[in-house]
């Protein structure tokens, strides 16, 4: 039996408001608190250095870098996430549940070997690395291999979000639409994506902030050259390294806002929209209210 | 017949879902198939729409031979037990998905739509999202959307599983009548046998993915072929052969009619088809103690044990219970007026119907 939910704020039992008061102190001191801290140094010295170091060359380039690899990862992994959620939920074949658990195999990988991996499958010393460089195609250590970086460690995100949906929606749906004349991609342009285009905008903003956030991986594959292969990530941890901590101040601020500023418009353009789509008929009797999306854990 | 599936077999893994099925749906009636759970009436149903692929076996729609056709080209309507209802569509979006799929005029579309929710009775609701609507009302949209296409062939999946009883009655009646003035060829899935009995012509009855029986419900109440046709259609009492014959030695008013041996025998009695008498006359009748008496609004069912343990139940109407003032603990007498005998050690798989 659940504890019942107090109605106010006054009927909170003893226990309840310690746990209440405990979960958000907790908070507060490992996310809360140095964030705030963050912001105030990044301020202090006021808003017009703040500008002047957010736009020196060297920031805004990477900036950019980061933009570019960010958007070519979001971009891919939304539609392999998308692909192997489906393949994952609607189709039986064998290895199917090993494949479920690989899938989580970026997050049991330090960034830092996924980095080195990739260097020594793709490097200039490698079989495929030096035919694609002598192609003019090189990997590592240029774009191709920064890209490939932020696709390994954000790869289950959008799967972890998409495929939950789809699992517990149920393929009815999609069999009705069947029978009433719809071929493959009518169905999935109209029902399936319909259904899940939360999972995916949840997903793909996970995937945004994690891509914004990489440096383990990339700071092994990139060569970190300034100006060439030097994201807002490694700019960050470069200007901390030359004793120049006000440029990594902003930036810093600059990647947590925009993450924070999505993941936070995503909840409220959630909020508002339509409320209904996303309960199923059993949550809906139980608690009348909207079931959110979570990435599930694994099983 | 515009359904006809011939020798279907259908396994998963280990478990053979359907075993070398075949029966006929005539063109315009409403069949049931009928049969408790895992006897693969959905696995059946899901095959003739195309939803699954049977191991062996081969169907005709309307004269077409379907089996290798995909769903999207048999012509079916679908109606699932939890509605498929599209979610983010309105009823209207919903009823008029089909007919978009056909490509057909906007304009005629919308007087199709209109048309359908006149006849489901939901015109008011048609820019309501399904999740507004009860659950009687997501199913009549949900038949709505089936019948939009004009299907030569109507599928239902339990379509009342998920309904509060009062309203799966209403919808059955309504169901019946929708059939009878659109003649749709129609199959439904049910374990209820008394649904089946009220809505279809015909019934199929299923265990353990093979056919058992089929034909016209009374037929099948009356004249059961074998005993899990007798015991999943209708409340009945079984009883074993050494409870009669023990009963019939003690007593020089034995039943008129052949009782095999022990292990070779079933005998069915229906709780209607028993009569509670005060005293003996000259008829067969069982000595019984009355265990405990149910009033169930104007019936009443009667508990009783018999002088072997057995149980027994009876049902008669509350008026003649109070006629009778019966009550636990009494010593009665259990009459017999139509029994079912099951007789192993012959070919035949029917029983023999004996009225007393």
């Amino acid at each position: 039996m659940k504890p019942p939910r107090p109605a106010s704020a006054m009927e909170m039992t003893g226990p309840q408001r310690f746990l209440i008061g405990a979960v958000v102190g907790w908070f507060g001191l490992l996310v809360f608190g140095p964030a705030v801290a963050l912001l105030r140094r990044a301020l202090e010295p006021g808003v017009g250095q703040f500008v002047e170091k957010l736009t020196s060359p060297d920031a805004l380039e990477s900036l950019w870098l980061t933009a570019k690899i960010t958007a070519a990862v979001t971009v891919c992994n939304t539609i392999f996430g998308i692909g192997m959620s489906i393949v994952l939920v609607r189709q039986r074949f064998w290895g199917r549940r090993l494949l479920d658990g690989i899938l989580d195999l970026p997050f049991a990988v330090s960034p830092v070997i996924a980095g080195l991996m990739l260097i020594i499958l793709y490097g200039p010393r490698s079989t495929v690395g030096s035919r694609l460089g002598n192609l003019g195609f090189p990997i590592v250590y240029h774009l191709p291999g920064m890209i490939l970086a932020g696709l390994f460690v954000t790869l289950p995100l959008v799967v972890r979000s998409v495929a939950p949906i789809l699992e517990e929606v149920g393929s009815d749906q999609e069999d009705v639409a069947s029978t009433l004349g719809a071929n493959w991609w009518t169905t999935f342009r109209r029902i399936t994506l319909p259904t899940i285009r939360w999972g995916i905008a949840y997903g793909s903003a996970l995937v945004v902030a994690r891509s914004l956030g990489e440096f383990g991986a990339l700071l092994v594959v990139s060569g970190n050259i300034i100006g060439r292969t030097q994201t807002a990530t490694l700019y960050v941890h470069d200007q901390v390294e030359s004793f120049e901590p006000q440029g990594a101040y902003v930036m810093s601020v600059v990647l947590a806002g925009v993450s924070f500023g999505m993941l936070i418009g995503l909840e409220l353009i959630r909020n508002r929209s339509h409320r209904a789509e996303y309960a199923t008929e059993e949550n809906e009797e139980k608690t009348g209210k909207r079931k959110s999306i979570r990435p599930a854990r694994r099983h | 017949m515009d359904i006809v599936v011939r020798n279907l077999s259908k396994r998963f893994g280990n478990f053979q879902a359907i075993d070398n099925v075949s029966f006929s749906v005539p063109g315009g009636q409403l069949v049931a198939l009928l049969g408790p759970s895992g006897s693969g009436k959905s696995t059946i149903l899901r095959t003739i729409a195309g939803l699954e692929n049977p191991d062996s076996g081969t169907i005709e729609l309307v004269g077409e031979d379907a089996t290798n056709l995909p769903t999207q080209r048999r012509g079916i309507g679908f109606v699932f037990q939890h509605f498929a209802l599209f979610r983010h569509m309105t009823v209207r979006q919903n009823v008029a998905f089909g007919l978009e799929i056909q490509k057909l005029p906007k304009a005629e579309i919308r007087e199709r739509v209109d048309e359908l929710l006149a006849l489901v009775q939901l015109t008011a609701f048609a820019d309501r999202y399904p999740l507004q609507l009860s659950g009687g009302q997501r199913q009549r949209v949900a038949l709505a959307r089936a019948l939009a296409p004009k299907p030569r062939v109507l599928l239902l999946d339990e379509p009342f599983g998920a309904l509060d009883s009062k309203v799966r009655e209403e919808l059955r009646i309504w169901l019946r009548r929708l059939h009878d003035e659109s003649h749709v060829t129609s199959l439904f899935v049910t374990h209820d046998q008394q649904e089946a009995f009220e809505v279809c012509d015909q019934v199929v009855v299923l265990n353990k993915g093979r056919i058992e029986q089929a034909g016209p419900p009374q037929e099948l109440y009356e004249n059961p072929a074998s005993p899990f046709v007798t015991e999943f259609l209708g409340q009945v009492n079984i009883l074993r052969p050494e409870t009669i014959l023990g009963m019939d030695l003690d007593d020089e008013r034995p039943l008129p009619v052949p009782i095999p041996g022990s292990n070779e025998g079933t005998i069915y009695v229906r709780p209607h088809d028993l009569e509670i008498c005060k005293s003996r006359g000259d008829f067969p009748g069982w000595p019984a103690l009355i265990r405990r008496l149910t009033p169930l609004g104007w019936l009443a069912r009667v508990e009783l044990t018999l002088p072997d343990g057995t149980s027994v139940h009876v049902q008669i109407t509350q008026a003649i219970s109070r006629e009778m003032g019966l009550e636990a603990g009494q010593e009665v007498y259990v009459r017999p007026k139509d029994i079912k005998v099951f007789d192993h050690t012959t070919e035949d798989t029917g029983a023999v119907n004996y009225v007393i």
